[in-house]
């Protein structure tokens, strides 16, 4: 019976993989959220180059500042726009019905996105664009295929070339696949430095989806520790109260 | 001190005049007497009840900044995770509640099979039971629709369309059950209402009810045998101890070892890797886009496998009402347990083989049909599905013959270790 339990236990413990189980390989972001500089870069990386399209509705500017430990005037001057107050929340000037005829979507609003794609797809999606005339925007994403948002960070990864595989199928037909990509030009960053700063922007998305993360682990072993104690004290009690049952 | 004590004595006598104080807390704690040879599996009733009250007092405070608004719900919850002070922390405990007190309701029921303790006279001790797993299940599903997230969208439109494949009256109940064509606000207001007020009322009485017919009727134990049998010269039972203090000491450490666990979950892995929390909820809802793979969340997932292993139509109905019908045929058919088991022993250490393998393909049957249950559908798993529905009715339907035929061995008069 005991071994039961365990058996229903781990079978609750493989995660529950369904989004991405056929695309390409997911690259690791490692993300650290006690790091407190990365996360300051990446705030600083996605106030500059997401929000002018991008909203994170849930978000306030002043819990930023407390949470990554940046002065308000600072966060006021560098990461926030002339208009907004202090305890606004992160909302974009752009109309969603404008972003619909300019891109065909309206950008999703950030605030839980790493919660819903979770933090390695970002950091593999964001470092994923590629040169392909075809599209709109002049690139695709080997994460997120016919993707409508144009590789905005381009400047500092530079462009990248598709590679492709070709297999020759069943009715003798050249099936070309994407393989992977390659850099085409460099940036301004190296790639060491890109991935750094992806990695970063990754960090603040993780923590814009669940600010509370921070705190959390902190409380949650502070309850462990109480729930330790208490536990002796209330079998020391049981025992005490059992002794004379036999 | 001794002046206080004495003003307290004074008051309870003074309510006792009044009300049946002193009664009830005899009858059902300081002097009930429950066997004492509970092992690791009683514990699941009580806790059961501590889930209950943690899932009514969060639900009060997230509540007070919930929205109940095609809108705005979405926003609100992620208001609550952010600008109310512990909100997280209240709402993991709430979110993380409803998965656990699946979990201890199952390990509760698996402990009736273990030891026989929905046979005779606890009938409609195990009816109560039933209709509380149920409502439960009612208010889960309902709860699920509140985050106003994909998955509690989509959820809701696959479940309620369900009701349209019932021929004739289907699709004129299911817009009665939306109030709406699709899953709208008109939906999210109802749920609103029906999983904080209904089905917490229903609950509660049911609860009541099920304690009431316990207490009648007295706990059973893991060797299965009645200890009024055995009473002494004041008509105590010889085998039972009093409720409290024995069992409230006990249960207390269990709940201190459940609470551990549970704080485990809520401060770790509130999502538990996806299966408490779906990631694709934290996708506000939107009826134009339908997800790739919609799945309902684990505590469903055995009935929903049972659902989707219906493929064929027959009989000039199609595959899905047939799904629907075992689905629901699936849960009723517990109801009957008392009457399907035929066996003299209540408890499995005195039943013999047939039992005791038919109860372990059971339990694996069951596990297997909820890891499909969120899987995507493949040839292979339907197959699998498939067998395993089979074999999940067979466990009820042959219990008159199995326990019947089963090599029973002596029940001890009095209770053991």
């Amino acid at each position: 019976m005991r071994r039961l339990i365990l058996a229903m236990l781990l079978g609750f413990a493989t995660p529950l993989v369904i989004a991405n189980e056929e695309g390409p390989k997911l690259h690791n972001a490692n993300v650290d959220l006690s790091n407190r500089a990365s996360l300051q870069n990446g705030a600083k990386t996605f106030v500059n180059y997401c929000v002018s399209c991008h909203s994170a509705s849930f978000m306030r500017y002043n819990r930023i500042a407390a949470d990554l430990g940046i002065p308000e005037d600072q966060v006021a001057s560098s990461l926030m726009f002339t208009t907004d107050k202090i305890g606004d929340t992160m909302t974009v000037a752009m109309q969603p019905q404008d972003a619909e005829t300019w891109f065909g979507i309206a950008p999703p609003d950030l605030s839980v996105i790493a919660r819903a794609r979770g933090e390695d797809w970002l950091y593999s999606f964001l470092q994923g664009f590629y040169a392909d005339p075809t599209r709109p925007t002049g690139v695709n994403n080997l994460y997120l295929p016919g993707v409508a948002m144009p590789h905005v960070l381009w400047e500092l990864q530079g462009t990248q070339r598709p590679i492709y595989h070709t297999t020759t199928d069943e009715a003798g037909k050249n099936v070309k696949t994407l393989e992977r990509v390659e850099t085409d030009k460099p940036g301004r960053m190296s790639e060491v430095e890109f991935k750094q700063t992806v990695r970063d922007l990754v960090s603040f998305l993780v923590y814009l989806g669940e600010p509370a993360k921070l705190v959390r682990y902190r409380v949650g072993v502070a309850v462990l520790l109480f729930l330790s104690v208490l536990l002796v004290v209330v079998y020391l009690m049981k025992r005490e109260y059992w002794k004379d049952i036999h | 001190m001794n002046a206080i004590v004495r003003q307290l004595t004074g008051l309870r006598d003074w309510v006792d005049e009044r009300f049946p104080l002193m009664k009830l807390w005899n009858e059902h704690l300081a002097q009930y007497y429950a066997p004492k040879n509970f092992n690791f599996w009683y514990y699941f009733g009580a806790l059961s009840l501590v889930v209950f009250v943690i899932q009514i007092l969060t639900g009060i405070w997230l509540v007070m900044n919930y929205k109940p608004d095609a809108t705005m719900a979405f926003a609100s919850v992620e208001y609550i995770m952010r600008d109310v002070d512990w909100g997280w922390l209240i709402r993991y405990m709430h979110s993380t509640g409803a998965s656990a007190f699946f979990i201890v309701i199952y390990l509760h029921m698996f402990r009736a099979l273990l030891y026989g303790s929905f046979k005779k006279p606890r009938e409609l001790l195990w009816i109560l039971g039933m209709l509380l797993y149920l409502s439960l299940m009612a208010e889960a599903f309902m709860g699920y629709l509140l985050p106003w997230g994909q998955m509690s969208f989509w959820g809701a439109q696959v479940i309620i369309s369900l009701f349209g494949a019932i021929p004739f009256v289907g699709e004129a109940l299911s817009t009665m059950i939306r109030g709406d064509y699709v899953v709208s606000d008109i939906t999210l207001n109802r749920f609103f209402s029906l999983h904080v007020i209904a089905l917490p009322l229903a609950i509660a009485g049911l609860v009541l009810l099920h304690i009431i017919a316990l207490h009648e009727v007295g706990s059973n134990n893991p060797d299965g045998i009645e200890i009024k049998k055995h009473k002494d010269a004041h008509g105590k039972p010889l085998d039972g101890i009093p409720f409290h203090p024995y069992y409230s000491v006990k249960d207390s450490v269990g709940v201190v070892v459940f609470l551990m666990l549970f704080s485990i979950v809520v401060f770790f892995a509130p999502e538990m890797g996806g299966y408490f929390l779906e990631a694709n909820n934290f996708i506000p809802a939107d009826s134009l886009k339908t997800p790739l793979h919609i799945a309902p969340v684990w505590y469903f997932t055995p009935f929903y496998s049972i659902l989707r292993a219906n493929t064929v139509n027959f009989l000039w109905l199609d595959a899905k009402l047939w799904g629907v019908i075992f689905m629901g045929l699936g849960v009723m058919i517990l109801f009957l347990l008392p009457w399907l088991d035929r066996s003299p022993v209540k408890s499995i250490r005195y039943r013999g083989t047939l039992y005791k393998t038919a109860l372990g393909i059971f339990v694996v049957t069951f596990l297997i049909l909820g890891y499909l249950g969120v899987q995507p559908i493949s040839p292979g798993r339907t197959a699998v599905a498939q067998i395993c529905t089979v074999i999940y009715f067979l466990f009820f339907l042959l219990m008159p013959i199995y326990t019947k035929l089963d090599k029973t061995s002596p029940v001890p008069e009095r209770v053991t270790k």
